[in-house]
């Protein structure tokens, strides 16, 4: 398990580039919301200096044209398939995980509580956790924003309120102005920032939330190396997502899936999984926080 | 769908635009329309852009420096190598009785392809400047217009338009030839319909140009 590779949620469509999904070990579908939604005016997409900034805004058919059009199709590729869902307030998130939570080729839920595209849930993490896991079987992944004081206490709330496993992390809101005009380059200003830019936020994150939770983590944000990905393993990541690179190099998952094992056998691990938590100092109980840590 | 990388053959000046010729190898031209990824050195994302013209053992992008991404593949020189996905998207439909090519400004890089492909139909081109306008030597049988004439004022009835130029252009093409095949640009990280970056808003719809366009009826 530890060591494998997903796509991270709307960077990838299994449907148009299925061979890419297949290179994955399961992927992780585009946010599904109840209602079907358009998504947010055109500009959407801005490189920026070290990532780029998006603006869709969960552009998804709703959990009724998933179900009935796309979940067949997604099925067929024969890959775990992990369902992003979404939503603005816990009752929309916890319908969607009832109606999913029979569906055989579902293998996990990741709650997309993070979005920074649209509003955001009226209601905390805790209410939409619980009332996910109320609604379902099914694994539940927490995808959390690292933009909040302190996402280790979110992961705990997280936890405590029944998630799996934690998706770390989702993108942080940027602005890009025009050269020029010095106007917003995207339709609606601000955007979701991704790419290398985001890699020490997200290794910070998966740092302190394996520490404050000992929760399996997806650990995502910047990878477009093997080393990149084995450095969120270390971090207590157990799985890897790929985001921003697939849209650069649709051939990502098999180039990283060696550079991985390559970086983990060039320090003399037999496999990946070999790293995991290494960067965590193993005085320290996994329990304690950096607050406490400074206090020791 | 691969990346191949592919080497450099040189660049060209026309006006004030770069056509960037790069080896073919095994790399399938497409259908006149349908665009390719290129790597950008020194950017995260590649940029998308439609193929120009297919030389024997080549592929030519026309290349507007207007940006970070396009100032870097205008620069690139003979034997750099750079990465390219393609052909991806829905070229023009090539099953018209009386064809008309339609361009405006950078917007006619898939014209010359399209000509070659359709044995040089009439075409009409419009430029801001004389300057740009020198790219109208790519097009054959084509008649050029700098603003402040407009190409809607030089098309004529019952044309089988296909055009390609900036959207107000394509919006007022569409008014004057309402059966138009128009290639629309939106800027894209990924091409394969992953990002929807690239959604435009057609006749009230967002669609993602990369796989249900670049063309649209």
């Amino acid at each position: 398990m530890t060591g494998t590779l997903l796509n991270a949620s709307g960077c990838l469509d299994a449907l148009t580039a299925p061979e890419v999904a297949r290179s994955l070990d399961a992927y992780v579908t585009k946010t599904v919301t109840p209602l079907p939604r358009e998504g947010n005016p055109p500009v959407r997409i801005a490189e920026t200096q070290a990532g780029m900034l998006n603006s869709i805004g969960l552009a998804n058919p709703g959990i009724d044209r998933f179900l009935t059009r796309s979940l067949p199709q997604l099925a067929k590729l024969g890959i775990p398939l992990w369902v992003s869902v979404g939503g603005f307030e816990a009752a929309e998130y916890a319908e969607i995980c009832s109606r999913l939570d029979d569906e055989q080729e579902v293998t996990a839920i990741e709650l997309n509580v993070s979005c920074p595209n649209v509003e955001a849930p009226t209601e905390s993490t805790t209410q939409i956790v619980a009332a996910a896991r109320f609604a379902t079987r099914k694994p539940l992944w927490a995808k959390l924003s690292p933009a909040v004081p302190d996402i280790a206490e979110v992961a705990r709330a997280a936890h405590d309120a029944g998630a799996d496993g934690l998706s770390l992390v989702n993108t942080i809101r940027g602005l890009k102005l025009d050269d020029r005009t010095l106007k917003p380059v995207l339709g609606t200003a601000v955007g979701g920032l991704s790419g290398p830019a985001l890699k020490p936020v997200a290794l910070a994150a998966v740092y302190a939330c394996y520490r404050a939770t000992g929760l399996p983590i997806v650990g995502m944000g910047g990878v477009w190396t093997g080393l990149d990905a084995l450095q969120l393993i270390a971090a207590g990541a157990r799985r890897v997502a790929l985001g921003t690179v697939l849209f650069a190099d649709p051939d990502a998952p098999s180039r990283i899936r060696s550079e991985l094992a390559a970086e983990a056998a060039a320090r003399g691990w037999s496999t990946p999984a070999d790293a995991h938590g290494f960067a965590q100092e193993e005085s320290l109980p996994i329990e304690a926080t950096l607050d406490e840590r400074s206090r020791v | 769908m691969r990346r191949e990388r592919r080497r450099v053959v040189g660049t060209e000046q026309v006006g004030p635009y770069t056509l960037l010729r790069v080896e073919r190898g095994g790399l399938d031209p497409g259908v006149p329309g349908q665009f390719f990824m290129l790597e950008a050195p020194g950017c995260l994302l590649p940029r998308p852009m439609s193929l120009c013209l297919a030389p024997a053992g080549e592929l030519a992008f026309l290349i507007d420096p207007i940006g970070a991404g396009t100032r870097s593949l205008c620069s690139l020189e003979p034997r750099d190598t750079l990465a390219i996905l393609g052909p991806l998207g829905n070229g023009f439909g090539l099953d018209v009785e009386r064809p008309l090519l339609v361009g405006g400004g950078i917007g006619i890089a898939p014209l010359p392809y399209l000509s070659e492909t359709l044995a040089s139909p009439p075409a009409v081109l419009g430029f801001r400047s004389e300057w740009h306008a020198q790219a109208a030597e790519l097009v054959p049988n084509a008649q050029v217009c700098v603003e402040p004439t407009l190409v809607t004022d030089l098309i004529p009835a019952e044309m089988d338009v296909l055009a390609c130029g900036p959207e107000p252009m394509l919006e007022a093409v569409r008014l004057v030839a309402p059966t138009a095949q128009l290639a629309w640009e939106a800027p894209m990280a990924c091409g394969h319909g992953a990002c929807y970056g690239c959604a435009v808003e057609v006749g009230g719809e967002l669609k993602r140009l990369c796989v249900e366009g670049p063309v649209l009826c």
